[in-house]
């Protein structure tokens, strides 16, 4: 068995893999500097409801050395498209309860509109590359969510909203 | 030649195991061939093998790129992070 609370840090530490509840606050600091005038952060969280459907809790699993590489990744797009533009993301694994952070993206930029535009940028680029799946735990069963629009193909360019 | 491809997910529960070890009689196997492969021995797995990505060295690759045994493999399912 691998241990608990595990968290695996990218190299310059600005991404990381963690069994550990995420801490909005420090994972924001990582990405306000002197000359970004903008800070905007994205939490996602364990939702209880969908539909009909009671979640108890989810549970996630990531094939870490990918997924630090893919969320670098989502970090050099993110400066290349928005100039300036700095980015932080954190995502969970192991059980995250209701309420509780599966991931936050913190972005900062001289001026909001970048931020604004990058902030969603990343999220929907995570759930298109980075190697993280998902399992609903209901009390009647579980399920491993796949991709949830269209056909899956992580090799398809980012698409800017 | 010996590949090791890492499993995850709905995928490793399909297939029973989080790691599989694979033997071939070629010294390198396409992609699309480990995934065919991998179809013919574990058929209750098609469909989400079909959906499937090989990842080679922790990149997605297409489906001509050539395995060797030096390569890390895992087969990446879709995913759903977030």
């Amino acid at each position: 068995m691998k241990p608990k609370n595990t968290t695996i840090p990218s190299d310059d530490d600005r991404y990381t893999i963690t069994e550990k509840p995420l801490c909005i606050e420090s994972i924001t600091q990582k990405v306000i500097t002197a000359n970004h005038g903008a800070t905007l952060t994205f939490i996602g969280t364990t939702r209880e409801m969908t539909g009909e459907q009671r979640t108890l809790h989810l549970e996630y699993e990531a094939y870490i050395p990918m997924a630090l590489t893919k969320l670098r990744q989502i970090g050099s797009e993110v400066e290349q498209q928005w100039p300036g533009t700095l980015c932080a993301i954190s995502h969970r694994i192991g059980t995250v309860e209701i309420t509780e952070s599966s991931v936050v993206i913190a972005v900062s930029s001289p001026h909001r509109a970048h931020c604004y535009e990058s902030s969603r940028y990343a999220i929907e680029r995570l759930k298109q590359i980075v190697p993280i799946w998902k399992k609903e735990i209901w009390d009647d069963g579980t399920e491993w969510k796949g991709h949830g629009q269209g056909p899956w193909d992580p090799t398809a360019p980012g698409q800017l909203s | 030649m010996e590949i090791i491809i890492a499993l995850f997910a709905g995928l490793a529960d399909r297939i029973g195991t989080s790691r599989l070890t694979f033997t071939t009689t070629e010294a390198s196997v396409t992609v699309d061939q480990l995934k065919e492969i991998l179809t013919e021995n574990y058929p209750a797995a098609a469909s989400l093998i079909a959906v499937s990505f090989v990842a080679v060295n922790q990149e997605y690759a297409r489906g001509e790129v050539l395995i060797t045994s030096t390569d890390e493999v895992a087969l990446i399912p879709p995913v759903s992070g977030g």
